[in-house]
């Protein structure tokens, strides 16, 4: 598998969606090789695992064109850059919604160009891809559904809006009644943006059956992540971290089923202890700021410092999946306000108070059977940076080992972090 | 016999137990292959296993040492032998400065490091001694003359550079700028040891502990005794031997 594994190229392809070929080409024999030597060299992975190599494998070629012939047939394409715009909505008009590239170090000098430089490594990286023409995601889609979740994010908005179309919907920052209903009529707005692109509404059907869809979605994921807590781990971190990575970009149904036939699969590995990790091994929880594709940079360091990760709260991670719509709603108001309900419990640090996201990392640390927590932010996120200090407060008093680290994307700081971890692995271990 | 070897930025040290007693250690500053001068500076005890801790310690590994630890874990343990009681550590090295807080077993609770820049560590302040003409020894000693207090602001190396550029143009004497520096070198740190809610006395290790005034501005600031072993650049190299001794039965020689 190790040898024959490849991120496959499609020149023409690219040329066709107005990409810088040039400097592309050279992306996914890079690509190949780190994937190799980060998940191909793992022993004993699941089976099932190799749909989701695929998903890699075909990244910038089978799935891209998927997205085009979508497109073509008149689906809308939407590509978004955070777990709180809803994708119900776009599901239920038979649009497709792709969380964007933003995790790569490579078009960081491209957004430097025009974005100061002291803001979060995600933001640059994303609006390099676009400047850059380097993200055939961003090339096919069309327009970006942006939020105002940080203040990096929504004035980089006005920038991108020069080089793709960037709608932005207002995400409060508090959670009381009458931010709820700022939101309920955010979300409708939404809905009539949406509709404007399909030129049609949106029917009651159309949204219940896009609910059950994505709720599905995010019940797998639940599923999947409560069988990795199994103590041995029947599957490492770096596997469910990209699992949950593709899940951005996938088509809903089809992830869903490979999903759930890799659950499948665990439950019978447990049963016959066939496990990546000894029942001995460190097992970290990571908490805080979202790993865009391809960040894999903490979870590798982690896991070759002898540790497994056993969770993740993050966006690509818990906290796009743990809680679902409630299906009692029947009217479009009744389903747009239980949709609201379900994205008001996300409990990003762009809030304040924030105290639910504490509890919930607490909760997921003693589900996840850790023994210690990472947070884990992205440089120059401060709404993450400084809850870390609320966050470290609640692990001491419960006695929960916890560090945190900040980084971006470089490999700059490798040496660091790896000691960093081992320290922390030491700790533990005591 | 144990050895510890701590192969760090600048320099690599190796500390030699013997029934759990210090019987010899030695620095060398390092070079381009530190792995080859660390693997030569053990070649006389060929037989005896080697622990290898600092940035260098996977690489050593990877040649002569048996097990690596930690810098972390290296400094509790040598701090410890050093000073039974102590419960916070302040390492001031070449090119980071890491601030280590113990349980009454030696455990280590918390630990930081500011690993990321050069303020607070042993470059910073070689480059302000150097932007002033002085040698180290000198710069301490020059601070030590100062009553005059001017504030410093920047802690980034490149900006308190042309800081002190241009309060030498605005006619500040040498000496004032070289207390300033050591100011707000014991401001940050004391910063990070106080960020840890450390408790007890502290003790400084690292070849900044040799500074001659900084240890009595720390005591100051943080209104607490700062204790220096006798060589505070051997501390991680000795943990790292007393690592091995601790659990010995592990290796067989």
């Amino acid at each position: 598998m190790s040898e024959q594994f490849q991120v496959k190229s499609d020149l023409d392809l690219w040329a066709e969606l107005d990409m810088d070929v040039e400097r592309f080409k050279n992306v996914p024999p890079t690509l190949t090789q780190v994937y190799k030597d980060i998940f191909l060299s793992q022993e004993n992975r699941p089976e099932s695992m190799a749909y989701f190599d695929e998903m890699i494998s075909n990244i910038y070629t089978g799935r891209i064109q998927e997205i085009v012939d979508a497109k073509k047939a008149g689906h809308p394409v939407i590509g978004t850059f955070c777990v709180y715009v809803p994708e119900e909505i776009i599901q239920a008009a038979d649009g497709l919604c792709i969380g964007l590239c933003g995790g790569s170090q490579a078009t960081i000098p491209d957004a430097e160009k025009t974005l100061p430089r002291n803001i979060c490594p995600m933001v640059k990286s994303a609006f390099g891809f676009k400047v850059s023409r380097m993200c055939p995601f961003f090339q096919a889609l069309d327009f970006v559904y942006g939020e105002t979740t940080c203040d990096a994010k929504k004035k980089t908005w006005e920038l991108l809006e020069e080089h793709v179309p960037t709608h932005v919907m207002e995400i409060p920052q508090m959670k009381r009644e009458r931010d709820k209903k700022l939101w309920v009529e955010e979300v409708k707005d939404f809905k009539l943006e949406i509709e404007k692109m399909i030129n049609r509404n949106i029917t009651e059907d159309e949204l219940k059956a896009a609910i059950d869809t994505l709720n599905a979605k995010r019940v797998s994921l639940q599923r999947l992540n409560s069988l990795r807590h199994h103590n041995p781990s029947p599957i490492s971190g770096r596997d469910m971290l990209l699992i949950q990575q593709i899940a951005f970009y996938d088509i809903p149904e089809r992830f869903t089923d490979k999903v759930n036939q890799l659950c499948d699969e665990l439950e019978i590995r447990i049963q016959n202890n066939n496990v990546v990790a000894s029942k001995e091994t460190t097992r970290i929880m990571i908490s805080g700021t979202p790993m865009a594709l391809p960040n894999w940079k903490l979870h590798n360091i982690i896991e070759n410092s002898g540790a497994i990760i056993v969770n993740e709260e993050s966006c690509i991670g818990t906290r796009y999946y743990k809680d679902t719509i409630e299906t009692d709603g029947q009217s479009m108001d009744e389903m747009l306000e239980k949709l609201t309900e379900r994205y008001m419990k996300i409990d990003c640090s762009v809030f304040t108070p924030n105290d639910d996201r504490i509890d919930q990392v607490i909760k997921e640390y003693r589900d996840s059977g850790a023994q210690g927590i990472i947070d884990y932010c992205l440089q120059f996120c401060h709404t993450y940076n400084i809850e870390a200090v609320k966050l470290r407060e609640a692990c001491e008093k419960q006695g929960i080992p916890f560090m945190a680290i900040e980084s971006d994307y470089s490999p700059e700081d490798i040496g660091q972090l790896q000691t960093r971890v081992e320290a922390f692995i030491e700790q533990i271990q005591g | 016999m144990n050895i510890g070897i701590d192969l760090g930025s600048r320099a690599i040290k190796m500390a030699v137990l013997q029934n759990g007693e210090l019987v010899n250690s030695k620095v060398v500053e390092s070079s381009f292959e530190p792995h080859k001068q660390a693997s030569e500076m053990v070649s006389s005890y060929n037989t005896i296993p080697v622990v290898a801790t600092g940035y260098g310690r996977h690489l050593a590994q990877k040649h002569f040492a048996q097990q690596v630890i930690t810098e972390i874990k290296a400094h509790a343990l040598g701090a410890r032998y050093f000073f039974p009681n102590c419960r916070a550590i302040l390492d001031v090295g070449g090119q980071d400065s890491k601030v280590i807080s113990l349980d009454e077993t030696g455990r280590v609770v918390q630990f930081q490091m500011n690993d990321k820049c050069a303020a607070g560590t042993g470059r910073f302040l070689e480059i302000m001694a150097a932007s002033l003409g002085y040698s180290l020894q000198e710069f301490a000693a020059a601070a030590q003359l100062s009553t005059e207090d001017i504030p410093i602001n920047s802690m980034c190396a490149v900006f308190a550079e042309s800081e002190v550029v241009s309060l030498r143009n605005r006619g500040h004497a040498a000496e004032d700028i070289a207390r300033a520096i050591h100011l707000s070198i014991a401001e940050r740190l004391t910063s990070m040891l106080e960020r840890l809610g450390i408790q007890g006395d502290v003790v400084f290790s690292g070849g900044v502990a040799r500074n001659s005034f900084l240890p009595s501005i720390l005591e100051d600031k943080l209104g607490r005794k700062i204790y220096i072993p006798e060589q505070p650049e051997i501390v991680g190299a000795l943990g790292a031997a007393l690592h091995l001794h601790k659990q010995k039965p592990a290796i067989a020689v």
